[in-house]
């Protein structure tokens, strides 16, 4: 038995992370332009359901279950899959780019001594060989990337990048197991336990209109303004990450990966650039407007509307004109 | 304790960038540069360990000439000295590379407590801290928020996704990489930055690394960084600009009767 494509599944006790299946619709992509077989690999404990719920629209789905790797730990990760490369050759690794991805993937590469291209927002196919595609610069560039050599390439998609709801559920799959000597696995880190953070008061899920502010709006006087606009709009305030880092805001109105998950029917970006973190909260909402003096800002790309201007000049033309018209 | 925090300089954060004639990198000429956010939070956790239990901050950067101005703001905020690997000669964009040149440096120091930001502001790899603490042998763990000593270790809190935190436990030495805004930051004083003027730039050469040219050479990396181009648009945002009554009213106009958003 060997694994040509592994997708590497995440799960938090027993419960799959959804970013894995965008992650296997990916390697589905993969293998099909390929020609090679598609594997999914799970590790935990008590994770057997959860291997048996994966066997969709894949060959296999391998499972290394132990304590070792019962709470997630990268030396745990790691070691296991090392161990699991090193028998079954695979010739891609695929992960969907989440916090415990980051975590490990790039680790997992050294340890390998292949390379890992992280976060890709898509791949293509030149000839016979795929070419993968990430963003520098926060987004407002995207660089091509190719592997040369035949060894276990790595490759972390962007969550979104991929729509789990397009997962192929053609071939039904069978359950191995990878076979790990987990005694020879070492974990030095030690979980003491997991938490939830702020206590959310606001649920910003449920809001019809929100204005959200950026690091554009410079110091914290100036949220007296954006409280205006969103008091004409009839609106809730939210915030990118280093608005509410710096307590401009509550922690609770974040609107990113790190905090809430937006859908409104008006998103109003005042200064916010959209670094791939904020928009993966906001994106899929109704009417997305930008507001930002850089004409080359990615929160742009994914606008309904966009102003390039100083929002201390737009803002207050803005509230004027909605209250007119209101 | 003593902690090596690695810096990289990068593009201000709202540069205007210009792509090489040759698709490979943004022309640098023109650009303002400053410390990559994160690691500005890496330095400041690494002072306020210092700072509470004793010991050193060693600064690490690689690049040409001009980060030593961001070095030299470092030094001014409080780190004792920095080493800067210099890389006139030499540029490389392969994140294992850039890790290999990193480790070997802190090799050379055995330091308690290694300190990465989460990921740099230009490639955004993210990569950098996770690799060399493979490549240095050590235990680790990324998106840290908050850092305290514990019994023969640290104990650190660290970020999971949607508000979620975890906290763990590591033996030291160790590697962190840090999460932006886990503190406040501080700015230099003037006296930080008149003593600053006293304190050690270590130059660090291939050579004194103990590394061959071909060993840093991205040409023989297995990842090729082949061009880089501006994306295209999935979306096509109706943009306004000009006058900003203008714009404001025709934007709320279309709001209204267009969009219906109110």
């Amino acid at each position: 038995m060997s694994v040509d494509i592994l997708v590497v599944a995440e799960q938090r006790d027993g419960v799959l992370n959804r970013a894995t299946l965008e992650a296997v619709v990916a390697g589905q992509g993969l293998s099909k332009d390929l020609g090679l077989d598609l594997s999914v690999l799970v590790l935990g404990k008590n994770i057997g359901d959860l291997a048996n719920d994966l066997c969709v629209g894949v060959k296999e789905v391998l499972i290394a279950e132990h304590e070792k790797v019962g709470d997630y730990t990268a030396d745990g990760y790691c070691a296991a899959i090392k161990q699991i490369v090193a028998k079954e050759a695979p010739k891609y690794i695929l992960f969907s780019h989440t916090y415990m991805v980051r975590d490990y993937s790039s680790k997992l590469a050294a340890a390998l001594n292949r390379q890992l291209v992280s976060d890709c927002v898509g791949y293509k196919m030149d000839g016979e060989s795929p070419v993968f595609v990430r963003q520098i610069f926060q987004g407002k560039i995207d660089a091509d990337f190719t592997f040369s050599g035949d060894g276990a390439n790595l490759v972390s998609f962007q969550v979104g990048a991929f729509n789990a709801d397009n997962l192929d559920s053609g071939t039904s799959g069978e359950v191995r197991d990878a076979g790990v000597a987990f005694d020879e696995i070492e974990v030095r880190t030690k979980v003491l336990d997991i938490f939830e953070g702020v206590k959310q008061e606001v649920d910003l899920s449920k809001a019809e209109r929100i204005v959200s502010v950026g690091r554009g709006i410079k110091k914290p006087e100036n949220m007296d303004l954006m409280n205006e606009l969103a008091a004409v709009l009839d609106a809730e305030l939210a915030a990118s990450r280093p608005v509410c880092d710096d307590g401009w805001l509550p922690l609770d109105r974040q609107v990113g990966s790190s905090g809430q998950t937006v859908t409104p029917s008006l998103y109003l970006a005042v200064g916010i650039s959209g670094a791939i973190q904020h928009i993966v909260g906001m994106k899929n909402s109704g009417t997305i407007v930008a507001i930002n003096k850089d004409p080359h800002a990615p929160i742009f790309d994914i606008a309904d509307y966009g102003v390039v201007g100083d929002l201390f000049e737009v803002v207050p033309a803005l509230i004027a004109a909605v209250k007119e018209i209101r | 304790m003593k902690i090596i925090v690695c810096m990289k300089q990068v593009p201000v954060q709202d540069s205007l960038l210009k792509i090489t004639d040759d698709n490979t990198w943004v022309h640098e000429d023109e650009l303002n540069w400053e410390i990559n956010e994160s690691d500005n939070y890496a330095m400041e956790a690494a002072l306020r360990l210092k700072e509470e239990h004793g010991g050193e901050v060693v600064l690490l950067s690689m690049g040409p000439d001009r980060v030593k101005e961001s070095i030299k703001q470092g030094l001014a905020k409080g780190v004792e000295r920095a080493l800067h690997i210099n890389n006139e000669d030499f540029t490389t964009r392969d994140p294992f590379i850039n890790a290999k040149l990193l480790a070997a440096a802190i090799k050379q120091e055995s330091p308690d407590l290694v300190l990465t930001g989460l990921q740099a502001d230009d490639t955004g790899f993210g990569q950098t801290g996770p690799i060399l603490a493979e490549y240095l042998g050590l235990p680790h763990t990324s998106i840290v928020m908050e850092i305290e000593k514990s019994n023969g270790g640290i104990k650190v809190k660290r970020e999971l996704e949607g508000g979620w935190f975890q906290s763990v436990e590591l033996p030291l030495p160790a590697l962190l990489s840090i999460q932006s805004g886990s503190n406040q930051l501080r700015y230099a004083t003037i006296k930080g930055i008149m003593m600053a003027k006293k304190k050690e730039i270590k130059s660090l050469t291939l050579a004194d690394l103990g590394l061959a040219e071909d060993e840093v050479d991205d040409s023989n990396s297995s990842l090729n960084f082949n061009r880089i181009f501006i994306p295209e648009k999935t979306k096509k945002a109706e943009i306004f600009e000009g006058d900003p009554k203008e714009i404001a009213a025709k934007l709320a106009d279309k709001l209204k009767n267009e969009a219906k958003v109110f």
